[in-house]
């Protein structure tokens, strides 16, 4: 079993009762992308910059600079594709593929 | 000052629960703890607490909506019977879990089926392993002052688990008894505020509770849980210490009867040790070194103390009113004699069955136990290990 990069595993005297959560925003620090069963990849080559893949992301996965769509955060990314269906111009592909 | 009043077993709980004035009390209603949340009812529709009172559609609800009250840092309450703490079985895991100390009257009622309204204790048998503590009262005066010590004993910072006051159906529930009754100042005193360490609705510490726990955390939770009930000894015996100092009543993990020289004697819990002590007085007149151990906390289980207390015993029966069911002997008994298993040798251990869906238990019955006890103390020899009492064999 591998708990994620940089995860350090408390002993269970340090640990909360009951799992009860005191940090806010701490989603972040949960690597769900480990669970990802396909790859997007981008071909920036093909991007229009037209940013149908981003509001479609269940995961905010996609990153944007600028307003300008760089790749995914594959820390978060869970594989469903739903980018690249929504993607025009074949900027997004299944890795592998 | 205490003062003396005539109170069957609920109505003594359902002041007790008065005395609390708890922030919320969520039951429905099931024979033979019915009276607990009727009673109660009418102090909140007269305004004499300041409780929410919850009238929910199940007992699932009614654990439920204690788990959410405490959740939110209220004092939240309840009580049930049988079916009905079956029906909260679910919801009992998680209130411990999450460390929320609910306080929950257990009126000891057979499970079905058969269907069975009368008392034995195969309800809260069935919750020995749910992470709560569980308290046995043997009668109204002890029901009344073990409720009142559950919420402090719960609330405690080292312990924070719920806790159940079990008491005997019928039995214990509807006798009424002359017992003494705190001054309700004296009850607010004593159980004081409650101040959770956090809470739900405390902005300047926002959290949250009920996240998925996956095997890299799940295991570590469990064992806080268990570390807290071994811990909880300490406080429970705090407590009673404390509530000596108010009433004068002593209480501790367990009973010793007339246990000083006993050669044999019997384990037991709630209002059949009232038969079975009257049991021992008659066979001490004669001559006979019988005692008795009525357990009274149950759940952390007392390993040590147990063990130790059976220690110079020659012959001992542990008289369960729940069966196992599984071909070896009852849950206390199990745990009886686990206890015992490397710490004493040489004691024999037997077990009765005794009192199923409320089946009479008589000073006859408990004397043909002491009777069992005497002939293995003198011979050594066991002839049956897991034994019924009170059945038609024939």
């Amino acid at each position: 079993m591998n708990a994620g990069k940089g995860v350090k595993l408390e002993s269970w005297k340090n640990m909360t009762h009951g799992a009860h959560v005191f940090e806010a925003g701490n989603a972040v620090n949960f690597k769900t992308g480990d669970w990802r069963s396909d790859k997007p990849i981008f071909i920036s080559e093909n991007c229009k910059q037209c940013l149908l893949c981003f509001p479609v992301c269940p995961d905010s996965a996609i990153v944007l600079e600028d307003g300008q769509m760089q790749g995914f955060n594959y820390d978060f990314c869970k594989g469903c594709l739903v980018c690249m269906m929504a993607c025009p111009f074949k900027a997004i592909e299944k890795e592998g593929v | 000052m205490a003062r003396r009043e005539k109170l069957s077993g609920n109505e003594a709980v359902s002041i007790a629960m008065k005395q609390i004035n708890p922030d919320v009390v969520a039951a429905y209603p099931i024979t033979p703890s019915t009276e607990v949340p009727q009673y109660f009812s009418t102090y909140a529709a007269n305004g004499e607490v300041d409780t929410e009172f919850v009238p929910v559609e199940s007992e699932h609800s009614a654990m439920s909506a204690c788990i959410g009250a405490q959740a939110a840092g209220g004092r939240a309450m309840t009580a049930t019977s049988a079916q009905g703490l079956a029906l909260m079985w679910e919801m009992l895991y998680i209130a411990s879990a999450y460390r929320l100390p609910v306080t929950l009257a257990a009126v000891n009622r057979a499970l079905s089926g058969p269907i069975n309204i009368h008392n034995d204790h195969s309800d809260t048998m069935g919750a020995r392993d749910s992470g709560w503590i569980q308290i046995y009262s043997e009668d109204c005066q002890e029901a009344y002052d073990n409720f009142i010590q559950a919420v402090k004993i719960g609330e405690h910072p080292d312990v924070m688990l719920p806790v159940m006051d079990c008491y005997d159906g019928f039995i214990t529930s509807h006798k009424v008894e002359n017992i003494e009754i705190m001054e309700d100042e004296e009850v607010k005193a004593f159980v004081g505020k409650y101040n959770p360490p956090y809470h739900l609705m405390n902005k300047e510490k926002p959290m949250s509770m009920g996240p998925l726990s996956l095997p890299f955390y799940y295991f570590e939770q469990k064992r806080q849980q268990a570390e807290a009930m071994k811990t909880s000894i300490k406080a429970i015996l705090e407590v009673a210490a404390e509530f000596e100092k108010v009433t004068g009543r002593k209480y501790g993990l367990f009973e010793e009867y007339r246990m000083d020289d006993a050669e044999v004697a019997i384990v037991i819990l709630n209002s059949t040790a009232g038969t079975a002590k009257d049991v021992v007085d008659m066979l001490r007149d004669n001559g006979i070194k019988a005692g008795l151990i009525k357990i009274r906390v149950y759940r952390p289980f007392p390993v040590e103390q147990i063990a130790q207390a059976l220690s110079k015993c020659k012959a001992v029966a542990v008289l369960d009113k729940a069966d196992s069911l599984n071909g070896a002997g009852g849950p206390v008994f199990t745990d009886v004699t686990s206890a015992m298993f490397g710490r004493v040798d040489g004691v024999k251990v037997i077990n009765y069955i005794y009192g199923l869906g409320g089946r009479d238990v008589t000073t006859d019955n408990i004397k043909e136990v002491y009777d069992n006890l005497q002939e293995i103390a003198k011979t050594g020899k066991v002839k049956e290990v897991y034994n019924y009492l009170g059945v038609r064999e024939v």
